[in-house]
């Protein structure tokens, strides 16, 4: 009985993990052949080791209509740690602030923030784009990244792990003479790593991921993210070069996927701690 | 529950919180305003003139059919997309909650995804149902089924629901997992000695323990297929054959964006974000029921 439930559980999970796997491994494949036998529909699912160079290719050459692909993965990465270490950086200290300090306005400010929280760049876009017009940021690297480093999500969590921290932590602290930085830096940051790293992870991987924003703000092709840049690819309908394209996507993938999985462990405990 | 021992002083924690507050003033309030106020407003047919029109932008929106059918189109979409994902997340995390060989590799392999792009996953769905190139379009179409989501709308929108639960899916699995994990192994054994076990077990015990964890992600997952999937959409169809895929996102970029239609695209972002408070109130009447307890 019991060990035929394990043999269903591992039928079920082998046919999830292929569901996930075999579209990549097909890309994989579809990147290392020849463009007119994907066009006559002749995909395989044994990639040609011998045709690895269409990855090569776009990462000097680009493909039709895109920089090449080294360019674009400078303007992610930049993207994605901009936003990331912005966003952790601000957070950490009005979370800071918040919790440790009595200051006039702390109840509006942190009211100010908090109603931010679950409103996402998709809606406000229209607006925030006249915005940025003003600011002269359109067509920007700033521009891409500033705007999305705004988070209530990030300070509610920071919040949250530091109104944990015990008086104490705080008071024996202030007995050995350390001012409010020196805590910040010495105690408060090191005791909360593992929330800065699964934070780290999970912006990360939304920087990186960014689509509409991008599209919007920044139309020139050297503001191109990768992810930008595939989709730009499979626009130009009638001679899609699509082991160009797969190539390009198989590379946009793997950022984010090792961040993802070399953090994996505190990833998933802060994300399910913090709830988001 | 008030904190005891705080620092003295008040102008390094307003130093500290300014570039969070300037931040969020600059690029949530301020086009929040912007965009309350070009809702109201509409430039004639020159682009010389802003005329006040007070709600005539909203009144048009909702007398339009094609935007109600806009609303309609979100709302299944969204339900789609949240049943797939989080029953599949579900099912996948009962089987990996059991001690299994090789528990670790299965979990990894559940979680990469989480990590792609919505438009990389347009792309690879493309490759497999694409009728000329696609790895099933092909098959589907040299089978004799006349699939063609170029030209079909209920084949273009199925395909943007499966490319858009087929990425969420992790998310809900690390969620599912963690939310097995918290209950108290006690718990199940005392389900087992009284003789509950396999559906019955799970239905009466496990899922009602879980559903606190199931309502929250139907709330996320249905704010991701509401916003996120924008990626996805224009990816595979920008919405088309003739709007079967437009839902308000897109429509919101293909309004305001495309066509330069900025009242009524506004008056649509003002809609969009009621309808994000409305979701995020909710869920936190859940989340303040569920610290109380």
């Amino acid at each position: 009985m019991r060990r035929s439930r394990n043999w269903l559980a591992h039928t079920v999970l082998i046919l999830g993990a292929l569901l996930f796997a075999l579209p990549i491994w097909l890309a994989f494949c579809a990147a290392t052949l020849d463009p007119a036998a994907i066009d006559r529909g002749e995909l395989s699912l044994i990639p040609r080791l011998d045709h690895l160079g269409s990855f090569w290719d776009v990462l000097v050459n680009g493909g039709p209509g895109v920089p090449p692909v080294w360019r674009m993965l400078v303007v992610s990465f930049g993207m994605a740690l901009a936003i990331a270490i912005g966003k952790i950086v601000i957070s950490v200290l009005s979370a800071f602030a918040v919790v440790f300090f009595r200051f006039p306005l702390r109840r509006t400010a942190f009211w100010t923030i908090f109603v931010t929280l679950m409103l996402p760049v998709e809606v406000r876009i229209i607006p925030t784009y006249a915005v940025m017009g003003d600011l002269h940021m359109i067509d920007t690297f700033p521009g891409l990244a500033v705007p999305l480093i705004a988070s209530a999500t990030a300070t509610l969590l920071f919040r949250q792990t530091f109104a944990a921290i015990p008086d104490e932590l705080v008071e024996a602290a202030r007995m050995d003479g350390a001012g409010p930085l020196r805590f910040l830096k010495d105690i408060l940051i090191p005791v909360s790593a593992a929330n800065l790293a699964a934070l780290f992870v999970i912006l990360f991987v939304y920087g990186w991921n960014q689509y509409l924003w991008p599209l919007v703000v920044a139309t020139s092709p050297s503001l191109d993210t990768i992810v930008i840049g595939i989709v730009k690819m499979i626009g130009i309908d009638t001679s899609t070069e699509w082991n160009k394209v797969m190539a390009t996507a198989v590379i946009a993938l793997i950022p984010p996927v090792v961040v993802v999985l070399s953090m994996q462990r505190w990833f998933v405990r802060g994300l399910t701690e913090g709830e988001k | 529950m008030e904190r005891r021992t705080i620092f003295a002083g008040w102008k390094l924690p307003l130093l500290l919180v300014a570039p969070q507050l300037v931040l969020t003033i600059v690029f949530f309030y301020w086009p929040a305003l912007v965009g309350g106020w070009e809702s109201l407003t509409r430039t004639d047919a020159f682009g010389v003139h802003v005329v006040f029109v007070g709600l005539a932008n909203f009144h048009d929106l909702f007398a339009d059919p094609r935007y109600r059918a806009a609303i309609l189109r979100t709302v299944e979409f969204c339900a789609a997309v949240t049943a797939l994902s989080l029953g599949l997340g579900l099912i996948l995390a009962v089987a990996a909650d059991r001690e299994l060989r090789g528990r670790d590799l299965y979990r990894v392999l559940m979680i990469w995804p989480y990590a792609v792009a919505p438009a990389v996953s347009a792309v690879l769905w493309i490759l497999l149902l694409n009728p000329q190139i696609g790895f099933i379009g092909r098959f589907l179409t040299s089978h004799g089924v006349n699939w063609d989501y170029a030209l079909n709308g209920n084949q273009a929108m199925l395909m943007v629901i499966l490319a858009s639960a087929w990425k969420q899916v992790s998310y809900n699995f690390i969620f599912v997992i963690a939310g097995l994990q918290s209950i108290p192994k006690a718990v199940i054994e005392a389900a087992r000695m009284d003789g509950a076990r396999g559906w019955f077990r799970f239905r009466t015990v496990v899922l009602p323990l879980l559903s606190p964890t199931l309502f929250f992600l139907v709330i996320v997952d249905l704010v991701y297929a509401a916003f996120d999937t924008f990626g996805t959409i224009w990816a595979m169809t920008q919405g088309g054959p003739a709007m079967a895929t437009e839902t308000l996102v897109v429509k919101v970029y293909n309004d305001g964006v495309v066509n330069l239609d900025l009242g009524s695209s506004s008056a649509q972002s003002v809609v969009l974000m009621v309808g994000v408070v409305a979701l995020t109130a909710l869920q936190f009447r859940f989340i303040g029921r569920r610290s109380g307890t």
